[in-house]
């Protein structure tokens, strides 16, 4: 239960991720809540050289109204997926699904864009934002683009985002849904 | 001087131990750091069945922060042979069995390097780079299988390890006109102990001596058997197991890593630690059940049980540990459980798989039993149409027939199953729910309940010497404990039987407080360690309080006794003339003159006026070993709601009255009963150890290997009947293993009882939602009566044989 050895870096904006993640190399991981990557690590299943840390990037966190979408940030956990009064009015099926996965502290520390980018068959987001037919903005260094979950993804625990920038500095945008 | 005594067994004492675990004030073994000790990791093999060509630690040993690495070959002639203390035959195959793997691995999991590192981060990375060749072999997973003549062999001797058989009465006859024969096959699933606390071992060398710290449950029987094995003088050994966290038989064992502990202290000549992963206990700690059991029953038309016939097959897994081949002989006693019959024969081989080995996992051998008759006695009420509850008692022992001496050659010495069958079905409500069941049935809704019944009893108090000694097992089955009365009165009770989370350090206490008559706070209880208590055979079988119980009992007996004759000296009476009353000695007429045991003990201290040729002494031993085992027994009832149409279960009640003799502490008592009962549900419901096509276990986390938790279980509803056992002085029975007895049969029978209208069976453990839909859509699908909707009667879905 002891992780080999990485680097780790933490960026303090969204491009100097990008630029972090585009010059690191094939065995680079995104760490954000690390409620995945970190048993992952623990067990010697991934042996990443670098991690970028994007906790800091405030910029990805939080719930907006976007006019005729809410625009859900990467870094935003479950719990404030789970209470946020946005959510609850215009997208209530995205809140009953966080207020179940795992266990409060799980539900603290994981994010929405980690639990998309990880595409476990059995997370409960990623059913969820299929049906809800949301829109998945990628950030990468070519700049930015737009995915919807059925393109997004691809197999179990494999997405497209771009392997050069390998994963998420996803932003999610749920539709207004009346749900 | 007047003391008004209060009886201190039978007190719901909070636990003496809890203040220490509960907020960190305890060494558990990995918390014990010593100077300049170093840490160990160990490599263990990704197959399940490979020939070794060749380990390369040389990498290892240049990686930074290292001090050793080993393979397997470095070990080859002070190894030795992990232990096994049950040759249950005299043709018994019982293959080598080397620490670090040699040549051969046989299940994915086994030891094949160590490193010695600064750090645990820096053993944990040279691990990478020790390179090792294996050639593959093919795995052997099925039991059955295992036993054709074509299949790989796990061990050169071949794939059956024992046959042991036992047979009393005429079993032809009974089963010969039978008007009722049912037959069916169990399938008993492995299963992961998983205690709170990983193991973890330490191991410290000064010149030959050599102290071991481990999470265990058998300091003493480990000294032993790592004296046998490595040839090290049992008086240079000292084995000291600190606080516990849980063991459920998984540390009632003598590891790969506790030798290797020993001898790389030894190689090093220094201290070393090693503590395992969840991850890597779970391949690596020895696995529980694993049997598949064919069970076959014979009754008249009315239900009186005629004859039994049990073939078990019995899956040892890669080698035989310290108690594997018993195990399931442990549960040979009990098929037969409550009811009389004339006939009963058992058969079990032991099979040699490419898995995890097993042994003792909480009760050990009973709970299959139990679970194996309480199943199909279900079966067949249903089949004769006729209560389950009504069934069990037209067989059952009656009260006013104890002692009696059951089919299987054990002597029941009491029991009252009408009582705890009384009282658990007017808790249950059972009459209100069947009626329940009725109507839901008739309604045909989607939600069904079911209603499972489970009338145990079991073994415990482990041993009668002479018993253990005519099933071939390796030792005795007696327990130590002595008493210590020091010059301010205070007690010292030293005793043998290592807990690991029991509390005996409170139950011991209120026994001593009551036998001694001093306060319960004034005594202390030493446990856990060679050089402490020298003398024990540990904590397993709920032995403790039966067996270790009665010998602090008779310990007591004998201060009492050295007590009297120092007394008589004070009080300048004949001891004939003293009476132990309110816990001290008086002059019997005159309760006024009398001597505490306090005041006594003081007087041998001084030792100034002690009576001629007494010595000046109260502190006695005693080693016990019983006549008889103990049998507890109880009525657990469990109403179960069954989702038809997603296959989930829901435990919606559940009451267990248990009846264990008369009861110390009954806190520690139901905290035994809550655990219990859960750890049974758990196979029931929840847990397998399950292992893919080539032979790796695919619930090596907790992730995957799912134990339930407080937010999945019901508050359970329990009482107790007191009927005490004869057996011994304090009329104890045990109850470390009553709950897991009980409750796996009583919810699979509640689950099968709810589906049975739909033309349901069986469904095997454990019964997750998936299986219990397939089993649903089996029934519906398959040709014959009663699918659908049906009426409220159990009975008329039955085949002959599953």
């Amino acid at each position: 239960m002891i992780p080999a050895k990485f680097d780790y870096v933490r960026p303090s904006s969204v491009d100097e991720a990008v630029r972090a993640l585009a010059s690191g190399g094939d065995d680079i991981k995104v760490i954000a809540g690390g409620q995945s990557l970190m048993p992952l690590l623990r067990m010697r299943l991934a042996f990443p050289d670098k991690l970028v840390d994007i906790g800091g990037l405030d910029e990805l966190r939080g719930v907006r109204d976007a006019g005729d979408a809410l625009q859900i940030g990467a870094l935003t956990t479950h719990y404030e997926v789970t209470r946020d009064p946005l959510i609850r009015q215009h997208c209530g099926l995205l809140a009953q699904a966080t207020a179940l996965i795992a266990d409060p502290a799980v539900r603290h520390r994981g994010t929405i864009g980690g639990g998309l980018a990880h595409a476990d068959p059995a997370g409960d987001l990623p059913a969820v934002i299929t049906a809800l037919d949301a829109t998945l903005v990628v950030r990468g260094p070519s700049g930015s683009r737009e995915v919807k979950p059925a393109d997004f993804f691809a197999d179990y625990l494999t997405t497209s985002l771009a392997s050069g920038c390998p994963s998420s500095t996803a932003g999610a945008t749920g539709t207004r849904s009346s749900t | 001087m007047t003391t008004i005594v209060e009886h201190e067994v039978g007190k719901a004492r909070t636990r003496k131990e809890d203040a220490r675990l509960i907020t960190g004030q305890t060494n558990w073994t990995d918390n014990i750091t010593l100077p300049g000790q170093a840490y160990v990791a160990f490599l263990r093999s990704p197959y399940a069945h490979a020939r070794i060509t060749s380990v390369d630690v040389s990498a290892a040993r240049q990686a930074p922060g290292v001090m050793a690495a080993f393979s397997g070959a470095d070990f080859a002639g002070e190894q030795g042979s992990l232990p096994c203390a049950w040759p249950v035959t005299e043709d018994i195959v019982m293959p080598d069995h080397p620490p670090m793997a040699v040549d051969t691995v046989r299940y994915a999991g086994e030891i094949v390097a160590a490193v010695v590192a600064r750090d645990r981060y820096a053993a944990a990375d040279a691990l990478e780079s020790i390179d090792v060749s294996y050639e593959p072999l093919e795995p052997v997973l099925d039991m059955q299988a295992a036993l054709e003549p074509g299949s790989p062999k796990v061990h050169e001797a071949g794939n059956k390890s024992f046959t042991w058989t036992f047979a009393n009465g005429d079993l032809e006859a009974a089963f010969r006109d039978a008007p009722v024969v049912l037959e069916r096959t169990y399938r008993q699933q492995r299963l992961i102990p998983s205690a709170m606390e990983p193991r973890a071992v330490v191991c410290a060398p000064v010149g030959d001596e050599y102290t071991m710290w481990s999470a265990t449950q058998i300091p003493h029987v480990l000294r032993v058997m790592l004296a046998v094995v490595t040839g090290i003088p049992e008086q240079n050994l000292r084995v000291i197991a600190p606080d516990v966290g849980g063991g459920f038989g998984s540390k009632l064992q003598v590891t790969a890593e506790e030798v290797l502990a020993l001898l790389l202290a030894r190689k090093l000549g220094r201290p070393v630690k090693w503590t395992e992963s969840r991850s890597e206990g779970n391949v690596a700690v020895h696995h529980g059940r694993d049997q598949i059991q064919r069970i076959r029953i014979a009754a008249s038309a009315d239900g009186q049980l005629r004859g039994l016939d049990v073939d078990l097959l019995a899956d040892m897994g890669a080698y035989l540990m310290l108690v594997t081949p018993g195990i399931p002989l442990l549960g040979a006693f009990m098929y037969n459980a409550i009811y009389k019959m004339d006939a009963y024969r058992f058969n079990c081989t032991g099979v040699f798989t490419t898995k995890t080995p097993t042994d003792a996992y909480r009760g050990a051998g009973r709970p299959e039993a139990t679970f194996a008759i309480e199943r199909i006695m279900d079966d067949l009420a249903a089949h004769l149409g006729v209560d389950p509850l009504e069934l069990r008692m037209r067989n059952w022992i009656r009260h006013e027939e104890f002692p009696y001496t059951t089919i299987a050659g054990l002597t029941y010495d009491s029991g009252n199953y009408e009582a705890a069958t009384a009282q658990a079905r007017s808790l249950f409500h059972y009459d209100d729910l069947r009626k329940e069941q009725s109507e839901r049935n008739a309604a045909g809704s989607p939600v069904r309940l079911g209603i499972g019944v489970s009338t145990y009893t079991e073994m415990c108090g482990l041993a009668p010497s002479r018993i253990l000694g005519s099933l071939a097992y390796g030792a005795g089955g007696w327990e130590h404990a002595s008493v210590r009365v020091l010059p301010t009165g205070k007690v010292e009770v030293v005793t043998g039987s290592s807990a690991h989370g029991q509390g005996h350090e409170t139950a011991w206490s209120q026994i001593v407080a009551d036998e001694l008559g001093v306060p319960f706070e004034d005594v202390r209880v030493l446990h856990g360690d060679t050089q402490v208590a020298p003398k024990g055979m540990d904590t397993y079988g709920s032995r403790s309080l039966t067996v270790g119980g009665t010998a602090v009992v008779k310990a007591c007996g004998k201060v009492r006794e050295k007590a009297r004759v120092v007394a008589a000296a004070m009080l300048e009476v004949s001891p004939d003339d003293l009476e132990w009353a309110d816990g001290r000695w008086s002059v019997r007429g005159d309760p006024e003159q009398g001597k505490t045991i306090g005041e006594i003990a003081f007087a041998t201290f001084a030792a100034h006026n002690m009576p001629e040729g007494v010595e000046p002494s109260l502190d006695s031993d005693a080693t016990y070993d019983p006549d008889n085992f103990s049998f507890p027994h109880g009525t657990h009832l469990c109403a179960a709601e069954v989702d038809t149409e997603t296959g989930a279960v829901k435990i919606r009640s559940y009451v267990a009255v248990d009846d264990v003799g008369v009861v110390v502490n009954p806190l520690i008592v139901d905290g035994q009963v809550h655990g219990g009962i859960a750890q049974g549900i758990g196979q029931a419901l929840y847990e397998e150890a399950a292992y893919d096509s080539s032979g790796n276990l695919m619930t090596a986390t907790l992730a995957d290997y799912l134990i339930p938790s407080a937010a999945d279980l019901p508050a359970f509803t329990i009482a107790r009947t007191t009927t005490p056992s004869t057996g011994n002085p304090l009329g104890v029975k045990g109850v470390g293993e009553a709950g897991t007895i009980a409750s796996t049969p009583a919810v699979v029978n509640a689950v099968v009882d709810a589906l049975r209208p739909l033309g349901v069976s069986d469904v095997p453990m454990p019964c997750t939602p998936q299986r219990v839909w397939q089993a649903i859509q089996e029934a519906r699908s398959a040709p014959g009566p009663a699918s659908g909707p049906a009426s409220g009667s159990a009975s008329g879905s039955e085949g002959a044989a599953r």
